[in-house]
């Protein structure tokens, strides 16, 4: 058992500071005043966790975050298959985020769908002196003999392209018109720009905007029949299926999804968008821009959901139904019914085996928040959570919708501090990203990558809850844990044992 | 419904049911606008022609599908081989993500670094104040024994100069005014991660050997007959260089690995977690100027370090990541020669055993057909190995490969009857290699998990030697140097092979005649 079940919340509170007061210390002074802005214990009623956020991160600390081209390229475009996405700039940027996503799609790849490609420009010193320009022209050239299939390009700055004063917006517009106005997006996400991913999915929807939804012909002829349910998944990267396993419930009550943004995404799909009658929108973080933009713009209601965990994806259901008919209401019901059976075998599978285990998370986008619900409907508690790169609106969704009182909250936090929690706190499972993973395995504590499922998934929708569960009882309930001491060592830590 | 709780079904099987199939046709037939499929037959089948690979090979300007990286990643490699030594690299944040992602996919183990977090304001008025506060934070939250300094591209496009910053850094107080802060300039739009592993250990050395950047003496080499040993980068760092050390004490020779980064990359499950461990130990470092020799086991790794070295009055020498045989009979030699002390009986029974297991196993190798990819060196090692088993390299391809890289492979096919119809392809990436395989099939393909794709696409088998390797796991704790590591390659060729050839002759009462118990 761990240590959360027998304390007290005022006792937790009481650690929690604690902690954050220890590991405040380790910082030179100026550091430990902007990090202390980041750090806090959640008070219940609170209408936001009292963390500043979307700041810059401090040199040299270790953040866990990563680049507004990372946010661009690597969340929002990458996914779009029957486009190529040409890393702008030095071989590294597309090397390192080539296929690491897992944003899966359907398509014949490398004729007429890309995703798991990595097309660069391999900037060489000629082209930082003299510029780049003309090597991009000569990209889409050859892109279009060699890959004549492809439904458009997008040109995702690297670093360089914005210091070198290359004008790829100019080139953008040269190549379209000779391409009789085929679709090249030219997005500015250098990695320099703004403090963390977050900048470049901003920039990325505004492309979007910019690059083709203003230039959608609004005479051309439509791709297909509205009806009164269209609908449009928003901020599903399709993560291991994630889309695939919310979309076919979706479906199923009744509505049509007419666009996917972006896993398993198409042009097409983009391009239609505006003829949503509600944009359902998963991952907040990454695409509000652009639900914002189309309410705006085309009176287009947008409606968040989460469809992690059996409870919140009921919740969803009716939340989306609300915005239809009865025919749509019954049809979330007739869903939610449905799958009610497969929902309380899951549960009486893994519960008995996960009940009171408590969880830290710190991952990005929507997932410091959204799966809560999910380990709760598993008898779990988590402790602590953060967002690498939220901003305030997203701690506000936190403290308002989901997290406990005495919850320790971390933003932007930095590889020493999240050691010295999990160290302190010995919570039962730690959900984050690959490079925090081998880091508490090596500390004998069970981990799941939240980015990446781990290579499993989906996890979103009532299929993907019962591989949830299904993985958090693996890593947890592994035998190996009982492993990492050789029996000949000392028994394990007192802290543990006084817990017991 | 197709999910259940009892037996939980994955993606790879939970989308193959009909509900989600008739969802998926319906997706892409009403809302994708998809091409006819009979286009998309049509130029699949366009892209596998002569034609379109002569179109392919004729691009200038787009690279598709390359296999290398760029040098911050081999300057991190080096740097968390010295010990207690955390990888500062100053410039844009992202950049630093990804290293670290990428170590961690290969070596399934935590990879620490650090960034100096530059953003627009940084773009424009210099880098200065992030070294400052950056080392002064690293310094106090990770106590590293040294902090050794690389640079993205954005740092280097706007031309912030290491030298100067980390002095300045130094006298505000960041780190002490002894604490040692190698540094090196790794330009990501220069040469690729092999560059930047030659670069960042050149600083390293540099900074020990040639006074600390004008803070010390520089120092004066006293020969002490040691032996310096440099791997280069390597996905199979952590059982190569183990390797190397078994072979160097049953030679009974004094030697000093530069950069081991075996034992931070294999760090064990046993309750803690060790940002460092292992490493060369500074003094170590500084020492290694007093070797009577310094041998690099990559060429292209080291085409700055080796030359520095040498100036320093070692005798140096340098190999093409060494496989099989007679690479590594030519290794040892040279150690001995270097040494005085003769070749291991331990050892000269290995390389027995090696040829015994490859006499074994020839007749399933010999003649057949392989195309390689990966850097330069490994390719080297690994067409010589296969010249050495009666098999043809046909292609030999290398992203970061130089001309003077393929003469030398040109050099390597000449001096042997297999290597007659072989090429090298120096600057290609794996789309040209893709046109090569449709073209010119081979029986075989040799590459990192990249590789996967081309096996998809034109249905030869992949050997996965190489780095990154993320999709099978713990390979790279086996060597591939020495005997020891030549029947550790042999082994997986061959598994493969028979593989295949049970693959190919499973089929009840039509190929099964041949499905033999012994092969």
């Amino acid at each position: 058992m761990s240590l959360a079940t027998t304390q007290s919340v005022a006792e937790i509170k009481a650690r929690n500071k604690q902690l954050i007061d220890e590991v405040l210390k380790v910082y030179p002074e100026k550091t430990a005043k902007r990090r202390a802005k980041h750090l806090n214990v959640h008070e219940a009623g609170k209408s936001d966790c009292g963390v500043k956020s979307n700041l810059k991160s401090i040199p040299g600390v270790m953040t866990i975050r990563g680049c507004a081209y990372a946010g661009s390229k690597g969340v929002v475009w990458g996914p779009i298959k029957d486009m190529i996405h040409i890393s702008h700039g030095p071989v590294g940027c597309g090397q390192y985020s080539w296929a690491a996503r897992r944003n899966y799609y359907i398509g014949t790849t490398g004729i007429d769908t890309f995703v798991t490609m990595q097309f660069t420009s391999d900037f060489q010193e000629k082209d930082i002196v003299f510029g780049g320009d003309k090597k991009l022209a000569k990209i889409i050239d050859e892109i279009q003999e060699l890959f004549p299939l492809n439904h458009g390009i997008t040109i995702q700055s690297e670093c360089p392209i914005g210091l070198i004063g290359d004008d790829i917006e100019a080139v953008s517009k040269v190549k379209s018109k000779e391409y009789d106005g085929k679709t090249i997006v030219p997005v500015r996400c250098e990695g320099f720009r703004g403090v963390s991913q977050s900048l470049g999915h901003h920039i990325a929807n505004d492309a979007v905007r910019d690059w083709i939804f203003d230039k959608v012909n609004p005479e051309a002829k439509p791709a297909f029949e509205s009806t009164p349910y269209d609908v449009a998944i928003i901020g599903d990267y399709n993560i291991g299926g994630d889309a695939w396993s919310s979309r076919i419930l979706l479906e199923e009550m009744g509505l049509r999804v007419i666009a996917q943004w972006s896993g398993d995404g198409s042009l097409a799909e983009l391009e239609a968008t505006p003829k949503a009658k509600l944009n359902v929108l998963h991952c907040y973080r990454s695409m509000n821009y652009i639900s914002r933009h189309m309410e705006e713009k085309f009176g287009i209601p947008w409606c968040e959901y989460n469809f992690f965990g059996p409870s919140k994806i009921a919740e969803s259901l009716r939340k989306i139904a609300s915005f239809f008919d009865d025919k749509i209401k019954e049809g979330a019901e007739r869903v939610i019914a449905k799958y009610q059976p497969l929902m309380d075998a899951v549960i009486a599978k893994y519960r008995p085996r996960l009940e009171g285990k408590t969880v830290i998370l710190f991952v990005g986008g929507l997932r410091p928040r959204h799966v809560i619900g999910a380990y709760e409907d598993l008898g779990m508690e988590v402790v602590g959570t953060g967002y690498e790169f939220g901003h305030n609106d997203d701690y506000q969704r936190t403290a308002q919708h989901y997290v406990k009182d005495g919850t320790l909250i971390y933003d932007d936090v930095t590889g020493y501090e999240f050691e010295r929690f999990v160290e302190k706190i010995q919570p039962d499972l730690v959900g984050s990203g690959i490079k925090e993973k081998y880091v508490f395995q090596k500390m004998g504590v069970p981990f799941r990558q939240m980015h990446s499922w781990d290579y499993s998934g989906p996890y979103h929708g009532y299929d993907g809850f019962a591989i949830f569960a299904r993985d958090m009882d693996m890593a947890i309930n592994s035998p190996i844990w009982k492993k990492t001491k050789a029996p000949w060592k000392d028994a394990p830590r007192p802290s543990l044992m006084a817990a017991e | 419904m197709t999910q259940n709780a009892e037996h939980v079904l994955d993606h790879f099987e939970l989308f193959r049911g009909p509900e989600y199939q008739q969802m998926l046709a319906n997706k892409k037939t009403l809302f994708e606008n998809p091409h006819d499929p009979a286009e998309v037959e049509r130029i699949r089948e366009w892209a596998k022609t002569p034609e379109y690979r002569e179109k392919n090979f004729a691009r200038e300007a787009l690279t598709v599908n390359p296999a290398k990286a760029c040098q911050p990643l081999g300057a991190v490699f080096v740097a968390v081989g010295f010990e207690g030594t955390l990888p500062f690299v100053h410039g844009s944040q992202g950049c630093v993500a990804y290293y670290r992602s990428h170590l961690s996919r290969h070596f399934k183990e935590p990879s620490s670094c650090v960034s100096s977090s530059m953003t627009e304001d940084a773009a424009v008025f210099g880098g200065l104040n992030n070294m400052i506060d950056g080392l002064a934070n690293t310094y106090n939250m990770y106590k590293p024994k040294m902090i050794a300094v690389s640079t993205t591209c954005m740092a280097e496009v706007i031309g912030d100069d290491l030298n100067a910053f980390i002095k300045t850094a130094k006298e505000k107080g960041s780190v002490p005014a002894e604490y040692d802060v190698p540094f090196a300039h790794t330009p990501a739009f220069v040469g690729s991660h092999v560059t930047g592993y030659d670069n960042a250990l050149k600083g390293i050395l540099e900074h020990f050997w040639d006074g600390k950047a004008g803070t010390a003496p520089k120092l004066e080499r006293k020969e002490n007959g040691k032996i310096n040993f440099i791997g280069g980068f390597d996905g199979y760092t952590v059982g190569n260089i183990r390797e190397i050390k078994r072979i160097f004490e049953l030679m009974g020779i004094e030697y000093t690995i530069l950069a081991d980064n075996s034992d931070v990359f294999d760090t064990p499950t046993d309750g803690e977690f060790r940002m460092y461990d292992g490493g060369t130990t500074l003094e170590d470092a500084a020492n290694a100027i007093h070797a009577k020799a310094t041998i690099s086991m990559q060429q292209y790794c080291t085409e700055k370090t080796l030359p520095f070295i040498e100036n320093h009055g070692h005798e140096v020498a340098a190999f093409n990541h060494p496989v099989g045989v007679s690479a590594t009979d030519d290794f040892l030699m040279t150690l001995s020669r270097i040494s005085g002390k003769p070749i291991a009986k331990a050892l000269e029974q290995e390389r027995g055993r090696l040829v015994d297991a490859m006499a074994d196993s020839s007749a399933h190798i010999h003649g057949k057909k392989f195309a390689i990819y990966g850097d330069p060196d490994l390719c080297y090692g690994l067409a010589s190995f296969l010249l050495e088993l009666g098999a043809e390299p046909t292609h030999v391809l290398s992203t970061n490969g130089s001309k003077a890289w393929a003469e030398k492979m040109e050099a390597l096919f000449a001096s042997s009857p297999f290597g007659k119809n072989c090429h090298a392809y120096p600057g290609k990436d794996l789309w040209h290699m893709r046109s090569l395989l449709f073209t010119e099939p081979v029986d075989f393909l040799i590459g990192n998990t990249y590789g996967k794709y081309l096996e998809r696409d034109t249905g030869t088998p992949l050997i996965r030697i190489g780095f990154p390797v993320f999709d099978r796991h713990h390979h790279h704790r086996y060597p591939v140097w020495g005997y020891q590591g030549g029947m550790n390659v042999l082994v997986k060729i061959l598994d493969k092979i028979f593989d295949e050839i049970d693959k190919n002759t499973n089929v009840p009462a039509k190929t099964d005649y041949s499905f033999d118990i012994i092969r």
